[in-house]
């Protein structure tokens, strides 16, 4: 059995009886009798560290690690700098708790203040709070601030990620919120259509730059609309992009999350990712979660806290408008390393090569008999056509190590590609893709 | 506890001042006092109800909110923007930093004359 | 200390990345205009950077952390190493199942395992924390009651003493909460919850043993009145560390739970999160769960539940912390388990014992994990505060308790020892407060300007919150 109990059986008997008790069980008088637990529960009996290795070794070891990721869909797979894990696993920002004792904390929230602020700077907005769970909470959160007494609807683009889509409707679902998904047309938003949806009473209107398929929409536009409206107008954006394509802030938007995920973090089966939120200072005292500020101490040194806590759920208890207390601070840490790491030159040069590379595998895989299915600019995922079952061409790539797009239909295939693709490597999957359509067709 | 003679006073420490046809609101000395330093005010819009006996705002220290109830029934017809970027006007001059002006009053809540509101504070110790 | 944009110089960076081989990519109108400052350094400015930063922080590592209600037990190492094998940590949400079934495994077993301690059928990991675990649990009694046609039950009952969380998330699933208070003993009050239920109750929220460290042993009386009252029982899994092996909300009557793996399940806080809040239920509401749950016997895969109340988070939660607390499990197992909540009760007591001489204790009686010391006659005989106590603690290397909670208790500090301390931290913890004590009674101005030996002294959190900094400015 292991443990990490300190105290030895004797040490234990000791404090028993210092605290005037003979048994354990005497601590647990106030438990009803009918419920006690009498130890016949089906929980195995503990085993060594070196088991423990073993056995969970052998289950990642029934999970393929795939050597040439094409697949994105909402987790990227991007170089992590070696400096990322290096800090992000020091004991003392591991093992913390929330910096509530400000004094002994300072290093986490200056790492935090520091984080704010490179994401104010990516998405160009006013401020950023310290965190939510991933981008999908964050577009729903975002959602939740644009509330107001006379507009209670939201609107959400069908060009948006489904589990994002599904999030909102969820958290929708929990207020009492009226929800609207506004139509896709040709692989962007309707505009006639939000047009038509943008009545008084819509509180905020969600959409994505680049979209579930890549594509950059006219988000001027829309932002236009909205605001004509009324509304508050939320962007959900993908980090590593936003070093070369406009910024929410520069769109006009009142609000920018994203899956902060891209930014150092690892695939990790979904989690833990980050949900990165901004908005404007008109809608600072409505973002959730905690915020970190700067001020001083009695001798003028230097000094954060978290701040505006008026806002949480602590302190406003059922009048708060969000439950947000333990965040993704570890992940938000990661983030800024990885930002720091790469610099303003590294990011913008991440985020080039994953275009470039993404429009060569395009016309790459157009040339081995796939088409383009929607033919407006994209940033590093498109959709393509397939002239055989999708499903041939993924499997047949798979068996050779390759992670190829996501299957969106019988004949359609969502395809990533980012920095950490070669060249060679998307050569080479071509190839594969060429053979199959060739075969088959 | 200091106390103005021209204004009349509630027991959730809100004090009342008729001015012209409308009044002002705010709240008391002491209010302010045990809620510490003011970081920030939540004030109602231009053109909302207020109802006698229901929150109409809240102010916020470092480590607590507090409602604030209205002595008055009526429409809120002016709000001191100014406390938005200075709470600690409320603390400094709690009689002058009134939070709403509220005009078409039709129901005012009974209440305390200064006396009574000072006897009301010693009776609370 | 400088902040990581004051530091390096233009021109300076890491190389990171290849030559770009093939051809830009122009974007147009889509094209950013805006300046974008990020840090130029090199790795070694960076690395020392955080190294300064890693100092001026404080985890579990570095001493004691009696956090009431935060359960700061150590973090085993191996747990880290596990959720940093590849076939984990490099595993796209998105790859074919068959492609997965390691991670698939991974969820199936902590299912059973978390189920089988807490006396629940079905359990989901979308819940990325402890108050994400509570809003879900109260979508699904939302679900439930709607399913049924009842459409008025829109009250959910939480005592006092709950986390501020309870309330919160109750509003963001649409109830309205209805507070009842605590008796003089520190738990439920039957009348008050007797008067309170009815037919617009859709359930009750409860923590048991309580933020006061109490065990409530009405408890049987309690999830009755509300389940005869046609509402559910959700249990708070906060302080599931007190009761492990020895009694199961499951059995205690309860329908809905959400446990903090970060806090019972030895996962590390890292500095504010990631945790991971898995809500588990009984099998009537398995149908409602959020997301997919892990299906198969041989072959697993994922199924949505027949009347899902839709999605909590993008993909299955936080996986990899899911991963850390399954090792966890199976390392301790049945008896291990059971072993640690017996000694967080006992190095809770131990310590509630030795300080109830000098400190008063609130509701007096069988502590369980954790105690709660109410300061207030200390203030006002000396003026010292619960605050200036804590802060005192820092001077001596411990990590305050939780502050000023539960809100039914003045000048509270609220302790939680945790199983993973010895007994030689715990009496050393009892000299420094009885020390504090004793200057308070002689030299209170000295714990007014506690802490003099951190990084810095108290700040300044009025100017923090009346005009506010949030963030650095380049120009």
């Amino acid at each position: 059995m292991g443990s990490y109990v300190v105290s030895t059986k004797e040490e234990q008997q000791a404090m028993l009886k210092e605290v005037g008790l003979e048994s354990m069980d005497q601590l647990f008088s106030e438990i009803p009798e009918k419920v006690k637990l009498n130890k016949q529960w089906k929980l195995p009996e503990g085993i060594s560290e070196m088991e423990v290795m073993n056995i969970m070794e052998e289950l990642a070891g029934e999970n393929k690690v795939f050597s040439h990721i094409f697949r994105g869909a909402g987790a990227y797979a991007h170089y992590i700098p070696a400096i990322v894990k290096s800090v992000t696993s020091k004991e003392e920002f591991v093992t913390a708790y929330t910096p509530y004792q400000a004094e002994v904390s300072q290093g986490i929230l200056q790492s935090i203040f520091e984080y704010q602020t490179m994401i104010c700077e990516l998405t160009g907005m006013d401020v950023s709070n310290a965190s939510v769970y991933d981008g999908a909470t964050a577009a729903a959160e975002a959602a939740a601030m644009c509330l107001q007494r006379k507009k209670n609807k939201i609107l959400v683009s069908r060009t948006c990620h489904p589990d994002v889509i599904e999030v909102m409707k969820t958290y929708c679902y929990g207020n009492g919120t009226e929800f609207q998904v506004v139509p896709e047309k040709d692989g962007h938003t309707d505009l006639e259509a939000l047009k038509q949806l943008l009545t008084s009473d819509v509180a905020g209107f969600y959409v994505q730059q680049p979209n579930y398929y890549g594509i950059l929409e006219d988000y001027e536009t829309m932002g236009r609309l909205v605001h004509e409206a009324k509304g508050n107008y939320i962007m959900g954006c993908n980090p590593i992009s936003l070093a070369v394509l406009k910024t929410p802030g520069e769109y006009g938007a009142d609000i920018a999350v994203g899956e902060g995920q891209p930014l150092g973090m690892e695939l990790g089966f979904g989690g833990p990712y980050l949900g990165f939120m901004a908005a404007t200072k008109e809608m600072m005292r409505k973002l959730p979660g905690r915020i970190v500020g700067e001020t001083q101490d009695k001798e003028g040194e230097r000094a954060f806290v978290l701040t505006l806590q008026g806002r949480e759920q602590h302190i406003r208890r059922e009048k708060a408008s969000s439950n947000v207390c333990s965040n993704q601070a570890l992940c938000a840490l990661t983030a800024s390393v990885y930002m720091a790491a790469m610099g303003k030159s590294g990011m913008q040069e991440a985020a080039r090569q994953c275009a470039s590379k993404a429009h060569y595998l395009q016309k790459s895989l157009e040339e081995a008999g796939l088409t383009l299915k929607y033919s407006q600019s994209f940033f590093h995922e498109f959709l393509t056509e397939t002239p055989v079952a999708a499903a041939q061409i993924l499997d047949a790539l798979e068996e050779k190590g390759y992670l190829g797009g996501l299957p969106l239909g019988d004949r359609e295939i969502l395809w990533c590609a980012t920095e950490k693709n070669t060249k060679q490597e998307i050569d080479d999957l071509v190839e594969i893709v060429k053979e199959v359509c060739q075969t088959w067709n | 506890m200091n106390c103005p003679n021209d204004l009349r006073y509630t027991n959730s420490h809100e004090w009342v001042r008729q001015d012209g046809d409308s009044v002002l609101v705010g709240i008391t000395d002491f209010a302010q006092d045990a809620l510490g330093d003011l970081v920030f005010v939540n004030l109602p819009e231009v053109g909302d109800e207020v109802e006698v006996g229901e929150v109409f705002a809240d102010v916020e220290s470092v480590k607590a909110v507090s409602d604030i109830y209205s002595p008055v029934t009526g429409v809120v017809k002016e709000i001191n923007e100014e406390l938005i970027e200075n709470p600690e006007k409320i603390n400094v001059d709690p009689y002058g930093a009134w939070l709403i002006r509220v005009e078409k009053v039709t129901e005012t809540e009974d209440c305390m004359t200064p006396d009574q509101y000072r006897e009301f504070l010693e009776n609370q110790e | 200390m400088e902040l990581i944009f004051e530091k390096g110089a233009k021109g300076r960076g890491l190389s990171i990345l290849p030559k770009n081989e093939l051809a830009p990519v122009d974007f147009g109108c889509h094209s950013r205009e805006k300046e974008l400052n990020l840090p130029q350094m090199s790795e070694n400015e960076l690395s020392r950077h955080y190294t300064q930063l890693a100092k001026r922080s404080r985890g579990v590592n570095d001493g004691f952390y009696p956090l009431g209600s935060c359960t700061m037990k150590y973090n085993p190492k191996i747990n880290e190493s596990i959720a940093g094998l590849a076939g984990f940590s490099k595993i796209h949400p998105m790859q074919s199942q068959h492609t997965t079934q390691g991670c698939l495994k991974v969820l199936k077993k902590a299912e059973e395992a978390l189920c089988e301690i807490t006396g629940m059928d079905g359990m989901t990991f979308q819940p990325a924390a402890g108050a994400h675990g509570e809003f879900t649990g109260l979508l699904l009694i939302k679900a439930y009651h709607l399913s049924r046609g009842n459409v008025g039950r829109k009250k959910i009952i939480v005592p006092d003493s709950a986390h501020g969380t309870n309330p919160a998330s109750a509003v963001m699933a649409g109830f309205e909460v209805v507070n009842i208070p605590s008796t003089k003993e520190g738990i439920v009050d039957l009348d008050a919850l007797r008067d309170a239920v009815g037919e617009d109750t859709a359930g009750l929220m409860l923590t048991n043993p309580n933020t006061v460290g109490i065990f409530d042993k009405n408890i049987l009386e309690i999830t009755d009145i509300v389940h005869e009252a046609g509402g559910l029982n959700y249990y708070d899994g906060a302080n599931l560390n007190a009761i492990m092996g020895q009694v199961r909300p499951g059995d205690m009557g309860f329908d809905v739970i959400h446990l903090n793996l970060h806090k019972t399940f030895a996962t590390p806080h890292g500095g504010g999160g990631p945790g991971s809040g898995p809500v588990g239920c009984k099998a009537f509401l398995a149908e409602f769960l959020p997301g997919c749950q892990v299906a198969g016997e041989e072959e697993l895969y994922f199924e949505k539940p027949k009347h899902s109340v839709g999605k909590v988070k993008a993909f299955y939660g936080n996986f990899l912390v899911v991963v850390k607390a399954l090792a966890y499990i199976l390392n301790l197992g049945c008896d291990g388990i059971a072993e640690a909540s017996q000694n967080a009760v006992l190095n809770a007591n131990y310590m509630a014992k030795k300080l109830m001489n000098l400190y008063d204790i609130a509701f007096e009686g069988n502590w369980m994990h954790e105690f709660v010391m109410s300061l207030e006659e200390l203030k006002k005989k000396t003026g010292v505060s619960a605050m200036d106590i804590a802060k005192g603690l820092l001077d001596y290397g411990i990590h305050p308790p939780t502050m000023y909670f539960p809100l039914i208790v003045h000048e509270a500090l609220m302790v939680e020892p945790t199983e993973t301390e010895s007994r030689e931290t715990l009496d050393r913890a009892i000299e420094v407060f009885e020390k504090l004590y004793d200057q308070a009674q002689k030299e209170p101005e000295k714990l007014h300007n506690a802490p003099v030996s951190t990084p810095v002294g108290r700040p300044d959190e009025v100017k923090a919150a009346r005009h506010p900094i949030l963030r650095y400015s380049f120009e």
